[in-house]
């Protein structure tokens, strides 16, 4: 399994992600600079968290024209893994892989916490390893992570089971109490309709190594090497 | 002949969105007395100049730039003014 992370000028969580990647699950990752254009090499094109050429205007707002973004498009074309976390999710709503987009908190603040999320939807390669409706507590860091879309594509949404992730209470309630952001309907991360396009706010690298004491988002990176070993063994 | 615009954007969340940092500078003013204040929304304000053969080109490419990268269409409406910089402004400097 070949992971590439991309490296735009002010990302900050790239060197995690490769941490995961390579260094606790020994596969194969290389670090892609943002003038990059050739992805052909890679199985899952990571999207880190950090603010994108300075988060200028818009979050992802400029990211969204950077050189490699048509590979990306490319990439995500031809059915491969694509994982957008926190700013990685924001440059994927601004390029249009992903419905809506990512505004300001509910409350203003800068949210940095660990907060429970519940696994809406196990069918998938990034949640075969987790149970449905399982539990799982990963970090949060954003000051502009409050998803938003119109009714007609939140339902479309709904129906297509592209929910990934909500927000919950410790025993997976969804309510507004436990909704750190304000989030529509809860929700910390969607897929595309394919399947092959995941973004979510929470950062499930850094809930992967045991240093860290918790690796419940470990499983989102296994599934997807998992999903590939099914792919060579057919 | 390529003539030169004065162009002002004003980028603004759709009425449908809630805007949480408007809400918290309403209650500001509140506290400052200000009862009368029922709304306040904050939007973005982008000021360029440009060349365009002429202003309905000009328009139009604005229209793009908004649409492509000043606003996000899917949370932010926008709107944009254009005056014509005359010879004499630019003389002016």
């Amino acid at each position: 399994m070949k992971f590439g992370v991309i490296v735009f000028p002010g990302s900050n969580c790239d060197r995690d992600v490769a941490t995961v990647t390579d260094g606790l699950l020994n596969q194969s990752t290389r670090m892609i600079w943002h003038q990059e254009t050739d992805l052909d090499d890679l199985d899952v094109v990571v999207i880190p968290g950090g603010f994108s050429y300075g988060d200028y205007l818009r979050c992802g707002a400029i990211a969204r024209f950077s050189p490699v973004m048509q590979a990306i498009i490319k990439h995500a074309e031809q059915g491969k893994f694509i994982l957008g976390i926190c700013n990685g999710f924001q440059v994927l709503t601004e390029v249009g892989l992903l419905p809506g987009a990512l505004i300001r908190n509910r409350d203003l603040h800068f949210i940095c916490d660990r907060v429970p999320i519940r696994v809406e939807n196990n069918q998938l390669p990034w949640t075969k390893p987790y149970s449905n409706h399982q539990v799982i507590t990963v970090p949060i860091a954003h000051g502009e992570g409050r998803y938003y879309t119109d009714q007609d594509t939140l339902k479309s949404l709904e129906d297509n089971g592209q929910i990934l992730f909500r927000y919950c209470s410790q025993i997976g309630e969804i309510n507004e109490e436990s909704n750190p952001n304000g989030s529509l309907d809860n929700i910390a991360g969607i897929i595309n309709k394919k399947g092959n396009i995941l973004g979510m706010m929470p950062h499930p690298e850094r809930a992967s190594d045991p240093l860290l004491r918790s690796i419940e988002g470990r499983g989102l990176f296994e599934g997807l090497i998992e999903a590939k070993m099914l792919i060579n063994r057919i | 002949m390529s003539q030169q615009y004065q162009c002002r954007i004003y980028v603004t969340l759709r009425p449908s969105v809630l805007d949480p940092a408007g809400t918290a500078v309403q209650s500001g003013l509140k506290q400052l007395g200000y009862e009368g204040v029922e709304q306040v929304r904050i939007g973005k304000y982008i000021e360029l100049t440009m060349t365009a053969t002429d202003e309905s080109h000009a328009r139009q490419q604005l229209d793009e730039m908004c649409d492509r990268l000043l606003a996000n269409p899917v949370i932010e409406n926008y709107r944009f003014e254009i005056t014509t910089v005359t010879s004499n402004q630019l003389l002016m400097g």
